[in-house]
């Protein structure tokens, strides 16, 4: 019925431009929240005028916090659909599964043993540790048998010992406990315009990947035969996919810690909408997750001042009652 | 519930079948109980001052002499007997959790019980509280958060919808204490870091009492009671509810008594990790014994429990590493296998 799907993609197109604009909103937000509100005319003048009286708050504190928060939230939603698509469990998701863990566990390392004080030195780490529980999990859940239960708990274990393992290393060092006692509740506060810049080029690269994996993975959805006969090469994609999540998720943690339920969430709340083609369920969860992390953010901000709550600490609150209650609520 | 022992007819010949007594359980568990008490005679004689382990036995007979009785019985039993409770304790109550959600990763570390001791507990140390205090929050943390799961995943108690309500809560629960952390200063943090990851430094009789008193009280009703029951629900609810178990009331029931054990473990000797998710385990391949293998999980248990202080006293020349560091790296190398292991046997 060419009409009805005719319309159908210019009803999520809408939706799409609709998303931008509460991201819009978002951002605003997050830039204009903290110690002074600024007001959004107060931010577009802050943003662009250097004589404006808030340039420099916008600058050198809101904006670098703002671009980070949007690159991780971009990172960890898309990590988790391409993960969710790619194992076929809706319960993917690179917090529960160990990923971020893994990544952390690496940075733990790098800042205790090897005297590592920077995201630069930070990054190479966590990348090594997402990619190696990357393939774990991968290697657990991607047989036929492994039912979203089942995988969520060889994902929890993997949590757990790999969160077990960080603060037994941080034990031996009390003055990395205090170093790094906000990134390991996962935080944006630390943000600035370098750690941005260096984290620009790992997010892009994932990001990149990510998206242009949507369509094989929608004929690897078919099964790897047919997605053969269509012309695309499963070991390749599965490849590209796993490099992908390697990079969103292990540059996301070393840039804010581990955070968990933004990959499961957005893609969960965008599909009924968007159906399962991930050439729809990629863009809006690119656009929606950084609604829900910078949401967090903010949010935090509010709760906590006159400090703040940790964003990791917000998304788990958050997004744990609705965790539960998708669990709930399937059958 | 002790009622529905299965009835002679199945296996009239041999007496031992009705309890559920197998040969080959009975070896493990008399094994490892020889490995806990070789273990700890050797526990007792090291340290600072060396006694032999010949002295070690007689001194625990109450015929050593006054230096040895008091090295041992004032300063290194309470720590060993914790060791000893906590390690069964953790183990009984891996042993239920496993059986009732028919996983054996399904233990109370991965499902948020312990995350509920450790935050309670947690927030005490932030708020500066006494021991006492954070024994008591850690004990009410770990059954509020049973109660919370049991709430939440309702009364239709499907395995996999308790173990996905518990890990939504542990994860929940790891935000919450990822804050906590943050609002401590240094100290604070370093003993909250200390407790988070189990240790046994320091413990005596104050530590050793309450958990033999919960033992006492928990072992025989889960042993007595809920054993039997137990093997029959791993075959199903409908098949166990068949055979006459009173499914929910059994499944709450044990609940509430393995999660009493572990948050009592854990006020003890803090969240030691993956003790009760391996010993559960590893007592059941060496058994072959279908159900939660209660007995041989507890030797095991008590076994690894302090096998693993041993070596985290003695792993380092020149400072003594808190216990939960060994149980979780041979706890990680070890959930590494079981998963490869039960991947390729295509249980997970």
């Amino acid at each position: 019925m060419p009409p009805r799907a005719g319309r159908r993609s210019s009803v999520r197109l809408l939706g799409l431009v609709l998303a931008l604009g509460v991201l819009v909103a978002v951002v605003v937000l997050s830039i204009g929240f903290g110690a002074r509100f600024l007001s959004p005319g107060e931010v577009w003048a802050g943003l662009w005028d250097p004589a404006s009286p808030s340039y420099r708050i916008v600058h050198d504190m809101r904006l670098p916090r703002t671009l980070l928060g949007l690159m991780v939230g971009m990172a960890l939603g898309l990590a988790g659909a391409i993960m969710q698509a790619l194992t076929r469990n809706p319960l993917a998701d690179p917090g529960l599964l160990g990923i971020n863990a893994g990544a952390s566990a690496a940075v733990a390392t790098a800042a205790v043993f090897f005297g590592v004080g920077t995201f630069f030195g930070y990054v190479w780490f966590a990348l090594a540790g997402a990619a190696i529980v990357t393939a774990m999990v991968y290697a657990v859940g991607g047989g036929r048998s492994a039912t979203p239960a089942r995988l969520a708990l060889a994902g929890a274990a993997l949590n757990a010992t790999l969160l077990s393992y960080v603060s037994a290393v941080l034990l031996a060092d009390t003055q990395a406990i205090d170093r790094m006692k906000f990134w390991t509740a996962g935080s944006l506060a630390s943000a600035d315009f370098a750690t941005v810049e260096r984290l620009l080029p790992f997010f892009a690269a994932g990001l990149l990947t990510g998206l242009l994996v949507a369509r094989p993975l929608n004929a690897l959805s078919l099964g790897d035969d047919a997605a053969r006969a269509l012309g695309a090469r499963p070991a390749v994609i599965r490849a590209a996919v796993i490099v992908a999540v390697t990079l969103l998720c292990g540059s996301a943690t070393a840039a804010c810690g581990p955070i968990v339920f933004v990959g499961l969430l957005i893609p969960h709340m965008v599909r009924p909408f968007t159906g399962p083609d991930l050439r729809w369920l990629l863009p809006y969860t690119a656009i929606l997750a950084p609604v829900l992390l910078l949401g967090a953010d903010v949010l935090g901000r509010i709760l906590g001042s006159p400090g703040e709550l940790q964003v990791g600490t917000v998304t788990a609150v958050l997004g744990g009652p609705l965790f539960l209650y998708l669990v709930r609520a399937a059958r | 519930m002790t009622t529905v022992l299965d009835k002679p007819a199945a296996r009239p010949r041999s007496i031992g079948s009705r309890v559920g007594v197998r040969p080959r359980a009975v070896v493990v568990g008399a094994a490892a109980a020889l490995g806990a008490f070789v273990i700890s005679v050797f526990s007792l004689g090291t340290g600072d001052f060396e006694i032999a382990p010949a002295d070690v036995v007689t001194t625990l007979f109450g015929e050593g002499n006054p230096a040895h009785e008091f090295i041992i019985g004032e300063l290194r039993l309470p720590r060993l007997i914790t060791a000893l409770l906590v390690g069964a304790a953790l183990a009984a109550g891996g042993a239920v959790f496993q059986s009732l959600v028919r996983n054996p990763l399904g233990s109370p570390d991965m499902l948020g019980v312990t995350n509920g001791a450790s935050t309670a507990a947690l927030t005490v140390v932030i708020l500066g509280g006494t021991s006492t205090q954070l024994s008591v929050a850690a004990v009410a943390g770990g059954l509020v958060a049973t109660l919370l799961i049991q709430l939440i995943a309702g009364r239709a108690l499907h395995g996999f919808r308790f173990i996905l309500v518990g890990i939504g809560l542990a994860a929940i629960l790891t935000g919450i204490s990822g804050y906590l952390l943050t609002r401590g200063v240094q100290m604070e943090n370093a003993r909250a870091l200390l407790w988070l990851t189990g240790s046994l430094d320091g413990r005596d009789w104050g530590q050793a009492v309450p958990m033999i008193v919960v033992l006492g009280v928990t072992l025989p009703f889960l042993l007595l009671a809920c054993g039997p029951g137990l093997r029959m629900l791993e075959m199903g609810d409908d098949a166990a509810s068949a055979l006459g178990v009173p499914v929910p009331l059994l499944r709450n029931a044990s609940l509430l008594a393995a999660a009493l054990l572990v948050s009592f473990a854990a006020a003890s000797a803090g969240p030691v990790n993956f003790v009760a998710l391996i010993a559960p385990h590893l007592a059941k391949r060496l058994t072959r014994a279908p159900g939660p293998n209660l007995l041989p999980s507890i030797f095991v248990g008590a076994l690894l429990l302090t096998g693993a202080d041993f070596i985290a006293q003695h792993l380092l020349e020149d400072r003594a590493l808190p216990v939960g560091v060994v149980t979780g790296l041979v706890g990680g190398a070890y959930l590494v296998w079981l998963l490869t292991t039960e991947r390729r046997a295509g249980r997970i």
